[in-house]
């Protein structure tokens, strides 16, 4: 049967330089980021080249998902969070693309590896961090002190809160980085089921069984793979917000 | 080409996986790394630089245009409004003037009218009196008349009854006082 964790190999393109003592190796994961970012930033300067007063299809698309996730910033970290919104923009979209390119058979999923997805919670949380130092100053750090606990439970309450911050970009990658994996992890699986029955004489009549499943399992990680670019960019509208308000 | 990445010496790295599972290779990493910063620093810049202001610049200008749209509407609807605002306000002038007039007219015409009545009446009052004088003249007249005859008559029945003329003064006297 198909090896299920051969398809998150990386495979060397080019090696481009050294950083030190570290080889800088364009992968197929490198170009398919890039091929994202063009993807992208086609989509959106093809789809507004009309700059029609009345939409075509196209041009709808485009004004939709940037209103969907301007919305989305706009309900979680209000109009003052408007100011990250090419950020949380740039997220859903790098998210959303890539987890779609992922869905097409034999490619490559940028989004099922955690240094990705680590470097796309990173990005929110250090901006969360330098915002909110930069607008608030040390009253950023009320954010870990709630309000109204009596002072015997602060340190609890303070720890707690330590440890929810810090937790969440694990949290943020890790959510992303195993939705992707276990769900290809699964299909691939599934998928390898088929042929393996197939080829096992008698037992080939059960075939269609993990065929149907396939099916049904690549709708639901179309699913997964809006859905987690959506989960990533309202949760980075909910960690900003913090940065805007660090009160409780 | 198409070969799992491996560092240059091919030894696992102390911790790593060795190419076990290769989302935890950390001998990727690095170059994972540098390429998504590439990667998603220049769509970043894209984004913010290019494609949103542009969408931003559609939406901006659809939503004034239809603010402005919305502003011309009731704009024509206010001077609609005051459009028939003012007609029915002549409408109502006109009405009044028309009544005025049409009263001043007939107040005109009834005096008018009176006046002319008036003139005719004592016209036609002259005219009666007149009439009644110049019938008792007449009346005068004829009665003058009258007892003249009546006169003669009697001075002649008296002539040819007693056969002598009676004094004329006497005989009128007699029929004035029977008459």
């Amino acid at each position: 049967m198909a090896d299920p964790i051969h398809q998150f190999e990386l495979k060397t393109i080019a090696t481009v330089g050294h950083i030190g003592n570290m080889p800088i190796v364009l992968t197929q994961s490198s170009v398919y980021m890039i091929g994202a970012v063009l993807a992208i930033t086609l989509f959106i300067l093809l789809g507004t080249s009309g700059r029609r007063l009345v939409p075509s299809r196209f041009q709808s698309m485009v004004e939709l998902s940037y209103e969907f996730v301007a919305g989305t910033v706009r309900s979680s970290a209000g109009t003052e969070g408007m100011k990250f919104f090419p950020l949380v923009f740039s997220l859903f979209m790098f998210i959303l693309i890539l987890n779609l390119i992922g869905m097409v058979p034999y490619s490559f999923t940028v989004t099922s590896h955690i240094i990705i997805t680590f470097a796309l919670a990173a990005i929110v949380i250090l901006t969360v961090i330098i915002y909110g130092f930069m607008a608030h100053g040390t009253h950023f750090l009320g954010l870990f002190v709630p309000s109204g606990v009596p002072a015997w439970l602060l340190p609890l309450m303070v720890a707690i809160e330590v440890i929810s911050f810090v937790s969440r970009p694990i949290s943020l990658s890790v959510r992303l980085f195993a939705n992707m994996l276990a769900g290809h992890i699964a299909l691939k699986i599934f998928a390898g089921f088929v042929p393996a029955l197939l080829a096992a004489g008698a037992w080939g009549l059960l075939a269609p069984l993990p065929l149907a499943l396939t099916i049904a399992l690549t709708a639901l990680e179309m699913l997964v793979a809006v859905l987690q670019a959506y989960v990533f960019a309202t949760l980075t509208s909910i960690y900003l917000n913090d940065a805007l308000h660090p009160g409780h | 080409m198409a070969q799992p990445v491996q560092t240059s010496t091919g030894a696992p790295a102390p911790g790593g996986h060795g190419g076990g599972f290769p989302p935890f290779d950390s001998h990727s990493f690095g170059s994972q790394l540098v390429f998504f910063a590439i990667a998603f620093g220049v769509l970043y810049v894209l984004m913010s630089r290019f494609a949103l202001p542009r969408v931003a610049g559609i939406l901006e200008a659809r939503h004034k245009s239809v603010e402005n749209d919305i502003e011309a509407a009731a704009k024509m609807k206010a001077e609609t409004d005051a459009a028939i605002a003012a007609y029915e306000k002549a409408l109502m002038e006109a009405k009044g003037r028309a009544q005025t007039i049409a009263g001043e007219t007939r107040d005109r015409l009834a005096a008018e009218t009176d006046a002319k009545r008036k003139k005719l009446e004592s016209e036609l009052a002259q005219k009666l009196t007149d009439a009644e004088k110049t019938i008792a003249a007449s009346k005068a007249a004829a009665m003058a008349n009258v007892a003249q005859i009546a006169g003669d008559a009697a001075e002649a029945i008296i002539k040819q009854v007693t056969g002598e003329a009676a004094p004329r003064a006497t005989v009128d006297a007699a029929v004035a006082k029977a008459v």
